[in-house]
């Protein structure tokens, strides 16, 4: 409790009000109202195809390329609305960085992986670069297994240490939401480990979203979780958002106790 | 337990799919049977760097043909590798789904002109054109590299088309998540990844250019010389071979054969260096 304690009093990094996500003529979300903390980890968690993942691609707007997806309601960046007509999509991405459920390290050497967003971003200097190889994979904690194989291919790494190079390279271009999309699911049990401890670490200085269809996972690592499921239309809806601890000890609504109670999805 | 009929079925199909290799097998020994004799004699180096062509009198030197077939290839390349390389980029990632539909089979249908249609268009457009802009006879390397850049169209894009769109969809998420824009993420990281594809597609693109025959003979102007600029006529290996069969006898008829040999082995190296290079990926 002395987590929740030390994290309430923290402001909202993101804002959504009322947001309706459709593709095409189907609607996918429906009246999400959540603010989320910074510097906390969020957990979204409910039953398969409940629009967790649509929900926490809204934030880096990677729903963009989707034919005839469509937002409404708003969505606040630090009081900066994301679908807003002058928004730097590209910026965007920038600031809200995002690691994948399977590990996606680029076909190319660990050290290419890693500055690979940096160099985009206009940073060219060798000596600067190298500074940034090294800061981030050791936030990571790969910095020691890694050190020799820098120039060796990133395909090479076990499947943990992928995820956590693709954590790594998102970190590099120094984002301040960090969306995670199932990462652990494609993972064994001790890299999951490992990343769950990476991500409480992170978590003092980003924004931490994650989408996780382990209720234990949410448990262990969040601080606030939201409970989603679909609605009769097949709508995804924002059942119960509330502290972690809550949300498992005493859950308000019905159906949230139902499913972390095992009595469903 | 297979029935008599079905294994007789397999037998059949078997002979029928072999027919086809051995006609592979039939043409390959024959040309070599008929073009080696004059190779032998005049000797391989003279043969291949031998500068003058003239077979009244006994001269069968094929370099300058040499020359004229890997300038045009190349011009060809100059031509058409760019343009493909960029169309096939806009079919995999830019092009909406209604655009691509009407793109794709245009393209197919690029493939399916005849190669005369082809020759007929450059010699009443593209040599006249040269002729009156930029001077020489018009017949030239210049527009046969335009025809044959046109013509290896269609190999290059739906090869490259294909290598891009095989691409793992995370590849391209993760680069965009990382926040390049589209046209960053396909430059420093699609295009290395499709790298072996492209490049096969090029080299398949660049036979068929070397191969083709009939459109080049319309607008290349033929004349045995080594060429002093792109606006000289040339001939190519394969337009001595068309123009000359036809009244060609004896040691005359061998020496076409032996182009033909030093034709296909060039091909061969070509197609072999693309199976290579995609079997690697």
């Amino acid at each position: 409790m002395d987590d929740l304690i030390l994290k309430s009093g923290q402001r909202a990094k993101i804002k959504t009000d009322s947001v309706n996500l459709f593709y095409g003529s189907f609607q996918a979300l429906k009246n999400v109202t959540m603010d989320i903390q910074e510097c906390a980890i969020t957990a979204i968690i409910g039953p398969s195809g409940c629009g967790k993942s649509s929900l926490l691609r809204l934030f880096n707007r990677m729903n963009d390329p989707i034919p005839g997806v469509r937002v409404e309601g708003k969505i606040l960046l630090d009081d900066t609305s994301i679908y807003d007509k002058s928004m730097d999509v590209v910026a965007l991405k920038k600031r809200v960085g995002m690691v994948f459920q399977k590990p996606n390290p680029f076909p190319m050497s660990v050290y290419d992986n890693m500055v690979f967003g940096p160099r985009h971003h206009g940073i060219k200097q060798k000596a600067r670069l190298d500074e940034i190889v090294e800061s981030y994979l050791s936030q990571v904690a790969l910095w020691d297994e890694l050190k020799d194989k820098l120039k060796g291919s990133a395909f090479d790494l076990s499947p943990g240490q992928q995820q956590r190079l693709c954590i790594a390279r998102a970190l590099a271009v120094e984002p301040e939401v960090l969306l995670m999309d199932e990462s652990c699911s494609a993972l064994d049990p001790e890299s999951t480990m490992q990343v769950e401890g990476l991500m409480e670490e992170l978590a003092k200085k980003y924004t931490i979203l994650i989408v996780t269809h382990s209720m234990e996972q949410a448990a262990r690592v969040s601080h606030m979780t939201a409970f989603m499921m679909m609605d009769e239309d097949r709508a995804g809806t924002l059942v119960e958002y509330a502290p972690t601890e809550q949300i498992f000890a005493n859950p308000k609504d019905k159906r949230t106790e139902d499913y972390i109670t095992g009595r469903f999805g | 337990m297979k029935s008599f009929k079905e294994k007789l079925t397999e037998r059949v199909f078997l002979l029928i799919a072999l027919s086809t290799l051995s006609v592979l097998a039939l043409i390959t020994v024959f040309i070599f049977i008929k073009g080696m004799p004059i190779i032998a004699k005049v000797g391989i180096i003279d043969f291949v760097f031998g500068m003058k062509w003239a077979p009244s009198q006994g001269y069968y030197g094929i370099f300058p043909m040499i020359v004229g077939s890997v300038s045009v290839t190349i011009g060809a390349a100059i031509v058409g590798v760019p343009i493909a390389i960029c169309c096939s980029i806009f079919l995999a990632e830019f092009a909406p789904v209604k655009l691509r539909n009407i793109f794709r089979p245009a393209i197919q249908l690029l493939a399916a002109i005849p190669s005369v249609v082809y020759g007929f268009w450059g010699v009443l457009f593209v040599v006249p054109a040269i002729r009156k802009y930029l001077g020489g006879p018009g017949l030239s390397i210049l527009a046969g590299s335009i025809i044959l850049g046109i013509m290896i169209l269609p190999t290059i894009i739906s090869i490259t088309e294909v290598s891009l769109l095989a691409l793992p969809r995370h590849y391209k998420d993760g680069a965009l998540a990382l926040g390049l824009t589209q046209w960053q993420t396909i430059r420093s990281l699609l295009l290395p990844a499709a790298k072996s594809g492209i490049v096969a597609a090029v080299i398949l693109g660049l036979g068929r250019a070397i191969g083709e025959t009939m459109a080049v003979i319309m607008v290349l102007g033929n004349a045995v010389a080594l060429p002093h600029s792109v606006l000289d006529p040339v001939r190519t290996l394969t337009t001595n071979i068309g123009i000359e069969m036809g009244y060609a006898s004896g040691e005359h008829q061998q020496a076409l054969f032996a182009t033909g040999i030093v034709l296909f082995v060039i091909i061969m190296i070509l197609n072999a260096t693309a199976q290579y290079i995609t079997r690697k990926r």
